[in-house]
């Protein structure tokens, strides 16, 4: 347990410095494990409120149960939450049949832009986790994006303990990421420790299969698993050796490189 | 039957350094797959890929996730890796050795608490080998172990191993970095990395791995004296919440605080917190924490709260070793922004005492500037008061960094307090401020009913630049708009409280300048604003109104500076207008700052009506 509070205090600490430092942040929630964990470590660190907005950016292609999870938990906590979605990609007829990695810019990418853009937000917060793929273990916990998105890996700025970066030129913006150092095992130790509400879709639920991440329904599939409550996933993650995210079908190849330099989650 | 006694989980940061193709991320990868931590199928995909591509594949390829990383066969950002090993997390960053990627280096290791430092058995110690092991000491990396690598390239012979140890523990032993262990290992071949070397016999110390788990969880600070750094103040419901790290010590309900550099003191009412039940009444180093006091008292981001029996350092200067990884060279005299823990203030380069050579750690003197991965001491001076503490007794509060325009230029670590000339009224101040004694009125009662915060304008200037008249026109606008404003003028302490001063007293300013410093404290205490000139002590208007600073603090001082030429205006003037002017101008540019300043609250509606609150 100690681990896990080491952890929390890290990414309140992370979270208060992003409130402090930006006048015009948002948080992105997909309702999936990690972002709903972000979600309560800001409750966490705001004493049971949460002082900024939650964007989901809405590819209309998520699993239903979990817009019906989203709007529960909106009401019950009082979020004010902000929904995106690239209406002209998608009226355009735009779906993973296309291409994986032009559906996830179009969709995701692009949305995601499109909602940061209108909203003039300089500060996001994200729950990507360094375990997840390469790319992402690479990542500073105040990260800047260019006008465009675009993320320099070959020139990140220098984090120092405590130190961030947390100013920058007009027309850039940060990523800020609280929870790079959470491994999966941890969130859901977290989840266990804190009692956090999450989708049963995570859970098996009489068919012999769950799902370990969740994304759009097209392109994430769920695993062989019997694992019926949160201890029996943490046992199951502790024995498994398959990687996380070999559900989700944008990690193909150099899928994820390519995704995130142009301003991918 | 008895229980086996289960050890709680813990996280440990490790950070691999050394210089570039010794062999950092082919040794992650050994370590990853002589373990069994990697995902299904990883090895084989990496293969597959170096295949198809017609290269010999590497184990670095599993962590250097960048195409251009593998492309060019190095690393060029840090990467977090995770593993389990006997119920202890690992946190393996892999620090990239390129020496442009310097600062990326120092942003990994900056996370550690031990380290891994490489030596390529082959080349020898190189020029980021010591880089790399000087900047672990500066950076507070003490735990480290030294592993020699690529044996199997040198015929796994024992007297190229003893040459390098010798040679670089002399290296260490000049700055006093003692590592634990050097092991000779071969990480292509997995020699000493998870398995004992069956060619190295003469070797009996731990492998690689052996040497991981020997590494201990950070010794606690939480046996230090209290320091805890506020990072911000909040007031979302009833609660206003003092938030911030605990960065050495402990605290619980009903301890006293004393906040520096404001001197300001309450005590510990309650321990906030979300979801925990019952609600804490305590906490301890690492914990990022809020409290609520029993006195609402002004309190910002950046100072440090303690205990009154160990308090922190205050000064406008110390002395410090700092590397520098700016884009453009550090330069004496210029202007940066100084971070220490949460306190951002300006400050500038006073002197540079000498650049150090990391190669051989020879000492250059005289010069004027630091370049790009330089190592220097160096005496910063801030422009307004900063607690700290020497990095050799407080880590997180005796090391800053500094930032450059947007970015983050540099970093270091204070190895001296600097006395400034203000020393001794600041302590008189401190004295006079635990001992005050307070009536039921509070500051914050008195700002709420005036609709202002206590503070002092005070106008610099030679002579005959009207200060007097701006004085008298700023006291009688403010008395109008309906706030609490009063003219404190020299002549009026001359003849009265200074009576008694000699004729040589009262040519020098000192003792002159502490008494009005110090009616102008009784002042603001009463919530007054209070309007002042440096008058009384003519020409020596610089040194006087440092000193009205320091015995006011931290009640806001607004400088106005008035002159009939193109002069220098003291340090930390806020309003320069030239000479006799516009009043009435004058002002209203006085009356803008105060607002932008936080002293006067808005009017509410047609009439002055102000509702103030802390």
């Amino acid at each position: 347990m100690q681990h896990l509070r080491q952890l929390e205090d890290q990414s309140v600490y992370i979270l208060r410095e992003a409130y402090k430092h930006f006048d015009n942040l948002g948080m992105l929630w997909s309702m999936g494990k990690d972002s709903t964990v972000l979600l309560w470590l800001a409750r966490k660190a705001f004493f049971g409120h949460v002082p900024f907005p939650l964007l989901h950016v809405d590819t209309s292609y998520k699993i239903p149960a979990m817009i019906e999870y989203r709007d529960r938990l909106a009401r019950e906590w009082r979020l004010n939450l902000v929904v995106g979605q690239n209406k002209q990609a998608l009226a355009a007829g735009m779906n993973h049949t296309m291409g994986r990695v032009e559906c996830c810019t179009a969709l995701k990418t692009n949305g995601l832009k499109q909602l940061l853009e209108n909203k003039g937000y300089t500060g996001v917060i994200l729950g990507v986790r360094a375990d997840e793929e390469g790319t992402r273990a690479k990542e500073r916990y105040f990260s800047p994006r260019d006008k465009h998105g675009d993320w320099d890996f070959r020139d990140q700025p220098p984090e120092l303990w405590d130190q961030y970066k947390t100013t920058f030129p007009p027309g850039t913006h940060i990523r800020i990421h609280p929870l790079l150092d959470w491994t999966e095992i941890n969130i859901w130790e977290y989840i266990k420790l804190e009692n956090i509400p999450f989708i049963d879709l995570y859970l098996d639920r009489g068919d012999g299969t769950r799902y370990r991440s969740l994304g759009c329904a097209p392109c994430t599939s769920p695993i062989k698993s019997t694992a019926k409550s949160v201890d029996d996933i943490i046992a199951e993650l502790r024995r498994t050796t398959v990687a996380e995210r070999s559900g989700r079908a944008q990690d193909e190849g150099r899928g994820m490189e390519l995704l995130r330099k142009d301003g991918y989650m | 039957m008895t229980m086996t006694e289960i050890k709680p989980p813990e996280n440990l940061n490790i950070v691999i350094v050394g210089h570039v193709d010794h062999g950092k991320s082919t040794l992650l990868g050994r370590l990853y797959a002589d373990t069994g931590s990697l995902p299904d199928g990883k090895l084989e995909k990496v293969q597959a890929i170096c295949k198809q591509q017609g290269k010999e594949f590497e184990y670095a390829f599993l962590f250097d996730a960048f195409l251009e990383e593998q492309e060019q066969g190095i690393t060029i950002d840090t990467a977090r890796t995770f593993f389990m090993w006997k119920e202890r997390q690992y946190i393996i960053i892999d620090a990239p050795g390129h020496k442009e990627f310097l600062k990326n280096m120092i942003s990994g290791a900056a996370r550690a608490e031990a380290a891994l430092l490489l030596i390529d058995a082959l080349e020898g110690v190189k020029e980021q080998s010591k880089k790399h092991g000087y900047l672990l000491s500066l950076l507070g990396v003490r735990q480290f172990a030294v592993v020699v690598n690529k044996m199997d390239l040198v015929g796994y012979r024992q007297d190229v191993f003893d040459g390098i140890e010798k040679e670089y523990r002399e290296f260490l032993g000049q700055f006093k970095a003692v590592p634990s262990q050097f092991i000779p290992v071969s990480a292509k071949l997995g020699d000493n990395i998870a398995n004992r070397s069956a060619t190295m016999s003469w070797y009996g110390g731990p492998t690689v791995l052996d040497t991981l788990s020997a590494f201990s969880k950070e010794a606690a600070r939480s046996e230090q004296p209290l320091r805890l750094s506020v990072q911000d103040v909040y007031k979302f419901d009833a609660r206003r919440i003092i938030t911030g790290r605990i960065t050495a010590g402990r605290l619980k309900v009903g301890d006293h605080l004393v906040f520096s550099p404001s001197n300001k003191r309450a005590n510990i009412r309650t321990v906030e917190a979300f979801n925990i039940e019952p609600q804490p009444t305590e906490g301890q180093a690492g914990q990022s924490i809020g409290v609520t006091l029993d006195e609402q008292i002004f309190v910002e981001r950046g100072e440090i709260a303690s205990h009154q029996e160990h308090l922190p350092s205050v000064s406008t200067a110390f002395r410090a070793n700092l590397f520098w990884l700016g884009k453009r060279p550090l330069e004496k005299g210029r202007k940066y922004l100084l971070r220490v823990a949460t306190k951002e203030v300006d400050c500038e380069v006073a002197l540079i005492h000498r650049i150090i050579d990391t190669m051989d750690l020879a000492q250059q003197q005289g010069s004027s500037t630091v370049n790009k991965n330089q190592v220097a001491e160096l005496t910063l001076r801030t422009k307004a008061p900063v607690a700290f503490d020497l990095s050799a007794s407080f880590e997180a509060t005796g090391r800053f960094v500094l930032v450059d325009e947007y970015d983050i230029a540099g970093g270091g670590i204070i190895t001296e307090l600097v006395h400034d000339d203000q020393e001794f009224l600041r302590e008189e101040a401190r004295r006079r401020d635990f001992a005050w004694v307070k009536g039921e009125v509070t500051v914050e009662d008195r700002a709420q009913q005036y609709g202002h915060r206590a503070a002092v304008v005070l106008i610099t200037g030679g002579r005959h630049t009207g200060k007097s008249f701006l004085a008298r026109n700023l006291e009688g606008r403010l008395v109008a708009d309906g706030r609490h404003a009063y003219l404190l003028d020299g002549e009026n302490l001359r003849r009265g409280l200074d009576a008694d001063l000699s004729e040589e007293e009262r040519g020098q300013t000192t003792e002159m300048a502490r008494r009005y410093g110090e009616v102008a404290r009784l002042l603001t205490d009463t919530g007054l604003i209070v309007v002042s000139t440096t008058n009384p002590f003519g020409l020596a208007y610089r040194e006087s109104s440092q000193a009205i600073r320091t015995l006011v603090h931290p009640a806001p001082v607004i400088a106005v500076h008035m002159s009939k030429t193109e002069e220098e205006p003291p340090p930390n003037t806020d309003v320069v207008l030239s000479g006799p002017t516009d009043f009435d101008a004058a002002t209203a540019r006085i009356l803008d700052e105060l607002k932008r300043r936080g002293v006067l609250a808005q009017a509410i509606g047609a009439k002055p009506i102000f509702q103030y609150s802390i």
